[in-house]
This record gives structure tokens, sequence and C-alpha cells, in this order.
């Protein structure tokens, strides 16, 4: 199964870990106790590929996602980005990875974005020249003309992930790391980003790291997932395998016009019902389920709704990690 | 040094002095602010001496000197390094995180985080007392002592910088110690304002050899006014600024190399 | 009122949660009284008695001042009040059954209840482990000096509220915070008690509200007659600038509200 890469990895993590100090309870009896936030995890990531690093809050992914930055030492195992040791070379790394955290902003708040861009340019030593071409070429694709001008405390949250984007991207980083890239965005601004991030992914070859809860932003983007939880190595490979070794169903959500008894309709199970609302786990087509429901009872409104992130590995953990079959390192590299 | 510190530094300062120009009112009032701020330090000063001759030997010229090189010293480093004091600010928002992302040194991005012209406006009330005591008292003024006073004035200036460096360290351990750390920086100007002479023996030594602030502006004064220490110590100490601001500077350094490891290793 | 007492308790729980923070003001509080009385044993060390003042008078007076910083927020922190009308969530505040500045006060009054136990009682503990203070035996007058520090709290949060409101009319009130932070503890006699200031500045001062917050106080604690009746006089100085300062308060609050109504936030 394990596939020989052909080029340099640009990430290559192998039994990477990282143990906290937790101090706890009342002052003068402090216990201190060692946690294990990430636990040996192994993974490693070809140049272009886009990979969605997935798992709950509190998983370990924020951790691991600062020992692959430098942010943080890892305290077991090794990892290398862009041939890099992160902790030690912290410095150098930082100039060929671009870093995008999406619920905070690098940039300058008082600044207008051109002002905040211009000195991005002058922390990553960009020569004037590429930083000029550079900021058209993305100007244009991110369509940022509007709002150059403008002081980033006065853009919106999706016209600031655009400019922190385009900060990102300024140095031309062979690795994009990205932290909740669509966090809060409306739909037009999320699929706006997931176009122009497949964009850079194929015509420039940027390889992406991504964490995300949307779903949506993994199905768009990502052909292969890495999923943590607990701290260690849920799964590691395609997508569509997640899917079927962690079938989630959609949920259908159906107003009633007043309290009833559980809906009984083929291909849906109720799960549950409080008062006039009642929540139906869908495992057949859901047009023939509203129909049937429709058909059945008074409907006031219906709401489809897509299994989330926490949802398929909550799935992945249920069904178990044997049964699933989660392939910790028969799979290392695949796409 | 100069290429990975200096150039950096001086491009984020400009970038931020160029942001705030834009509300040139708001600069001009936080400016006048500023100067208030310790303008009304050097008022309670006057009004002192408008009560006394001299304080523990030190007449109104002599201890503005001492206070206009106090001043300078510490505003000229809070200009330059006072942002500092907001790391713990920065590491519970997470946008010390941003900082550690870029290729330039934390710290300098740090010390520039709002770089503000203003600030200089704490510095005019020292100036004023500094040319006012200058002018006034009978300094024997040759080229060496001319050259020592800028010498003893970056020397204080960097004194500064490392205290308010090594304040802002504390702050890698307890985030939320940002007033414990304004003890030791505005708490040792408050200090230095006045000769050390004042406060006796017990503090003077404590303000020389554990925290030297007296390298900072009463040893200068001493050596300015070539007179005797009315505490007697060591009349070769007035000389020792420069080696102080060396050795405080390697300490912060240290601190802070110190600290961010730390930080790195719990990333909290 | 329940609705008051509880306001009252949240800002008094939202303040214990900073116990670092409230150590280092200790510590910060501690260290310029310390700086601050050992520049005034000098200054009376060259000359024992000024306008009435001893040393001890006015050591004393540095650490009621230090101990009042936390209490009546001399130097801040300014109300929330100041960011709520900055991002617009005040329209929001505006529409509570609850009065607009009783709730304010509550909330304020809560933090200051806070500061006194954390703040003020070990600030002054410091001055009395380090210094000779002259402190009163007559209850009576540690009731008028109580009394004083509340009205001090109520002027406190009066100029504080107006600081805060001037943000309806202002785009940015930096600019009166920064005067504000200023202006205080000089005028409050807490930089350095009025008695030394030059006599036709402290005569200018001793009639703005500032000095209500610290002066008035150490000359109440002090048992010094300046104003005519004494403590009961200070007292009475105090609680006229309350009255005046929350009732401008009130009036300036009823014309913003009109101008959000209007405006619609």
């Amino acid at each position: 199964m394990t596939s020989v890469p052909l080029t340099t990895p640009v990430i290559d993590a192998r039994g990477l870990g990282r143990d906290f100090t937790r101090v706890s309870g009342p002052l003068l009896r402090r216990r201190r106790e060692r946690v294990n936030a990430v636990h040996d995890v192994t993974f490693s990531v070809a140049p272009g590929e886009i990979i969605g690093y997935l798992g709950p809050n509190g998983a370990g992914k924020s951790t691991t996602m600062k020992m692959l930055t430098g942010i943080l030492s890892p305290s077991h195992g090794r990892v290398r980005v862009c041939g890099l040791e992160p902790s030690r070379q912290r410095t150098l790394l930082a100039g060929r990875i671009g870093v995008v955290f999406g619920q905070r902003t690098t940039l300058w708040w008082d600044l207008p974005l051109r002002d905040s861009l211009a000195l991005t340019r002058h922390l990553y030593r960009v020569p004037a020249a590429d930083h000029a071409a550079r900021l058209a070429e993305l100007t244009e694709l991110l369509e940022l003309g509007p709002f150059l001008a403008t002081p980033v405390r006065q853009l919106s949250l999706g016209q600031r992930m655009r400019g922190d984007l385009t900060a990102a991207l300024l140095h031309a980083p062979e690795l994009l790391v990205l932290d909740e890239p669509t966090i809060g965005l409306d739909v037009v601004s999320k699929s706006a980003i997931r176009e122009f991030l497949l964009r850079l992914n194929t015509e420039q070859g940027t390889t992406i790291l991504l964490t995300t809860h949307d779903l949506g932003d993994v199905e768009r983007l990502c052909r292969r997932v890495v999923v943590i939880d607990h701290g260690s190595l849920a799964f590691d490979g395609d997508l569509a395998r997640l899917r079927a070794t962690a079938p989630t169903p959609r949920t259908l959500v159906v107003d009633l016009a007043g309290p009833a008894d559980p809906i009984e309709v083929a291909g849906a199970r109720t799960v549950r019902v409080e008062g006039p609302r009642q929540w139906l786990e869908l495992s057949a087509n859901p047009a023939e389920v509203i129909a049937a429901v429709a058909g059945a009872h008074s409907v006031a409104d219906l709401t489809l709704r897509e299994p989330d992130i926490e949802d398929v590995v909550a799935r992945l953990y249920s069904s178990g990690r044997a049964a699933a079959g989660a392939p910790r390192r028969e799979d290392p590299v695949s796409g | 040094m100069v290429e990975r510190a200096l150039v950096p530094y001086a491009r984020l300062a400009w970038a931020w002095c160029r942001a705030l120009a834009q509300y040139p009112v708001s600069l001009v009032l936080l400016t006048l602010a500023q100067l208030g701020a310790t303008g009304v330090e050097l008022l309670a000063l006057l009004f002192v001496f408008g009560h006394v001759d001299a304080l523990a030997g030190f007449t109104l010229h002599e201890a503005l000197l001492v206070y206009g090189l106090t001043g300078t010293a510490f505003w000229l480093a809070d200009l330059l390094m006072g942002s500092v004091e907001r790391l713990g600010e920065h590491i519970r928002t997470g946008s010390f995180d941003t900082m550690l992302v870029r290729p330039v040194s934390p710290l300098v991005q740090l010390a520039t985080d709002e770089f503000s012209p203003r600030r200089l406006g704490k510095n005019v009330p020292s100036a004023v007392a500094l040319a006012t005591a200058l002018g006034a008292l009978d300094i024997d003024w040759t080229p060496g002592r001319a050259a020592m006073l800028v010498v003893l004035v970056v020397s204080g200036t960097a004194i500064c910088c490392a205290l308010w460096v090594l304040g802002a360290c504390v702050q890698f351990f307890v985030t939320e110690a940002r007033e414990l750390a304004n003890a030791l920086t505005y708490g040792g100007s408050a200090l230095s304002e006045y000769p050390l002479a004042i406060y006796g023996h017990g503090v003077a030594r404590a303000a020389t050899f554990l925290v030297p602030l007296a390298f900072i502006s009463y040893q200068p004064a001493l050596y300015l006014l070539d007179r005797p220490d009315p505490l007697g110590m060591w009349p070769h100490l007035r000389y020792a600024s420069p080696v102080v601001a060396v050795l405080l500077c390697a300490l912060a350094a240290a601190a802070w190399r110190t600290g961010l490891r730390h930080y790195r290793s719990t990333g909290s | 009122m329940r609705v008051l007492l509880a306001v009252f308790a949240c800002g008094l729980r939202r303040y214990s949660t900073y116990r670092v923070a409230t150590l280092s003001s200790i510590v910060v509080n501690g260290v310029f009284g310390a700086v601050n009385a050992m520049v005034l044993l000098a200054v009376f060390d060259a000359r024992p008695r000024i306008n009435g003042y001893t040393a001890e008078d006015a050591v004393t007076q540095v650490f009621l001042a230090q101990s009042l910083i936390g209490i009546t927020a001399i130097f801040g922190p300014p109300l929330d009040l100041g960011g709520r009308i900055r991002d617009g969530q005040v329209a929001m505040d505006l529409l509570r059954p609850v009065g607009f500045v009783r709730w304010w006060l509550a909330q304020d009054l809560g933090r200051a209840a806070f500061a006194l136990l954390s703040r003020t009682a070990p600030t002054f503990a410091v001055g009395l482990a380090l210094f000779d203070l002259a402190l009163p035996a007559d209850p009576l007058r540690w009731a008028a000096l109580a009394a004083a520090v509340a009205l001090a709290v109520l002027v406190g949060f009066g100029l504080r509220y107006l600081y805060a409101l001037a943000g309806f009319w202002l785009m940015d009130t930096r600019g009166v915070n920064a005067v504000a932070w200023l202006a205080g503890p000089f005028c409050s006699g807490m930089v350095l008690p009025l008695v030394l200031f030059p006599d036709p500045v402290a005569a200018v001062l001793r009639t703005l509200p500032w000095a209500a917050l610290v002066q008035v106080p150490a000359e109440i604690l002090l048992g010094r007659t300046v104003l005519p009746g004494g403590a009961a006089g200070g007292l009475a100085y105090q609680a006229v600038w309350a009255a005046l300062l929350l009732a401008l308060g009130a009036a300036l609050t009823a014309r913003a509200t009109r101008r959000v109504v209007v405006q619609g936030g």
C-alpha cells in the first residue's frame, strides 16, 4: 500500500507529539499533570496537494498547526516543513510559508489595506517589482480593487479574509497554512475563497493545508483529509473513503402544524421530537422522504441539514476505530 | 543585526507614523496629553522646590538635571520599546502567534506595534528641564564631557529599554502581569526623577546594585556636576553607565530568549 | 432594587476574577506610594511644617491617595459605557427597564466594593507597614472617613460617567480620556498634596470636583479644618459635587437618548 513519494514532501511529520503541563486545583494544593495534546501523529504532504486537517474542537488541530509553523516546539517526534525544522528555523521557514488564521487578522487594524500589504512586503523582503506584479495579480483574482484604500477595521469579514490571503501570498510561499479560512463568512464569500484557493493550487502548484469545520470547504477543496481526534491520528485518506467508512446521514428538520407522534416514513428515522419540530435521519433520497412526509402530515416548514465535520468524526469514532479501519500507517500518502 | 532588526524596525515604525498621520487632530491632542502626563510631574517638582531651597543637598537646577536625564532616557525608551509592555495582551488574543509566523524578530514587531510619535510628547518637559539645567549650572564643559553627555544619555536610554523588555518578559510566564512590569518601569522612572541621595542609603544601594536605576541619571549627574556622592558610594561608579547598559541589555536579551523558549514549549 | 443588586453583584464578581492583576495593582500602588512618601519625607526634612502639614500628614495622604486609586478609579478604567457608545450597543442598554445612570452606578459600585477589599485595604496596609502614618484615635473621625470615601466613589463615578457620555457627541473619546486621566490625579491632590501647591492654584483646585476624590477625604482623616464646618463641611462639599455630577449625567443621558432615538443609533 505504501507509495513512495516522488518528490520531497512539503510536510513530513513523524511521531509528532506535544505534552502540556496542566496545573489545576486550589492555590495551595496545586496538582501538575502531563497532558498529551498531540500524540504520535505521522503524515506527509506532497507538493501540490490540498489537505484538510480535520477534527473536533480541542482535538489537537491547532497544536499541530503551531508545531508545523514553528510557534510551538514539539515534545516528541520530528517534523520537516519545506525541508526545514520549524522550531529551530522558524524565521527562515516563515519566509517560505504563508499562514492565515481565520479568526484573527495579520493585517494592521488602522492601516489602509494597501499600506498593510506594503508593510508585509518589507517584512518578507519581497523585491518591489515582484511585489507589484503579484499584488496586481492577486488584486484581480480576489477583486481587492474597491477596498485597497480602506482601513482594515472598516472591511467586512469577507473582504478582510481576502486581504489576509493576499498578505500571506505576496511572497509566493510554497505552502499555505489556513486555519478556518471561511469561518463566519457568507455563502458568496465562502465560494469566492474556495474557487480562489483551487486556482492557486492548480495554476501555481501551491500546497495547501487547511483546518475547517465546514464540510463544504472540504468537499470543494480536499481530495485527501487527515482526521485527528483526542490528539491522535484517526484517519488519513480520500474524502470519499472517509464518507464510506463513516457514512453520515443528512438530517431533515420538519416543522409540523402542531405536536404529533414521531413521523414514520420509509427511508427515514425520527431521532428527536420537540413539540411541533421533528428531526429525521435520512437513509434514502431526500426528495422521496420529503414527498412522503408532506403527503402524510401538514407541514409548516422543512430544512435539510448537511452533516458537518463534527458529525462525520463522531461517526468515525462511534463505529469504532478498528471497525472503521482507521488506516493510521497503512495509508500515509494518497492522491 | 542592522539588516535583521534595525531595518525592519524603522520600516514598521514609519508605517505606523504614516497611519497615524491620517488623524492629525487626534495625533496633536494625544501628543499634548502625553506632554501633560509628564508635565505634571515636573510641575510637582517645581512646586516642591517652592518650599525648600535644596533636597539632600541638591539645588533646584541640579534636581532639574537629574529629572531631565531620567525623563529623556525613560521616555525615549518608551518611544522605542514601550509597546513591549503589551506582550501579555498579544499572547492572550493570539496576535503574538501571528508575529511568530513572520520572518522578522517578534521583539521588533512587538516594539513597533502601534509605534507612535505622540510619545515624544512625554519627552518635552524633560528636554526643557535638561536644557534649563545645563544652561543654568556651572558645568566645566570640556570636549570629553560634552561627548560623555551623549554617551550617558544613550546608555541611560539603553538601560531603560532593557528594563522595559525585562518587564515584558515576565508576561511570558504570567500574562496578566502588565501592571507588575509597570512597577519596574514607571516606578523606576518615578524613583530616579529625584536625586537618589534623598532616599537614603538602603534605597540608593538597591537602586544601584539591584535594579541599576542609578546609572540612568543619578551617577551621570554626579559626573556632569563633578561633585562627590553625598551617599559616599564608590566614586568610579559615575563612569559605569555604558558598561551597565551593555550588561543589562545582554540580560534582557537572554530573558527574552528564555521567555520565548518557554512560550514555545507551553503555547499558553 | 433587586435588579440593581444583581448588577452590583455582577460587577463585583467580574473584577474578582482578575487575581494577578489585583496583586500587581497593590505592588504598583505600594511602589508609587513609597516613592512619593520618600520624596515628601525629604521635603519635610528640609522644612518640617508646610501650610500646617507635617511629614506624617503628607505621608498619610500619599498612602490614602494610593489606596483610593482602585476604588475611585482616578486612573481608569473608564466605564465600559464608552465602548458601548462607540459600537452602538448602547441603544440596547437604553431599552432596559432600569434607569440608565442607576444601572451603570450599580455596576461601578460592585467594582468599587471589590476594590475596597482587594486593593484599598492592602495598599493602606503596605503604607502602615513601611511608614509612620498619622492615624486618628477618634472613632467618629474614622466614620467620617468612611463616608468621605463613599462620596469619593460617587464623585469618581460621576466624572467617569460624564467622560463616557462625551462619546455621544465626539467621534473619538481617546482625547477626552487622556486629558481626564491626567487632570484627575493632579487636581485631586494625588500626585502632590494640594497644600504643597502655590496658594492661588490650590485655591482654585479646591473648588473643583477632583479635590473631593483625595484631598478632602485626606483632610477629614487628618482632622484638618480647611473647609468651614470641618469634617462636616468636607462631606458637604463632596456631597454637593456628587449630586451635581450625577444630575448633570442624568440630564445629558436624557438628551443623548433623544439623539439616539432620532438618529436611530
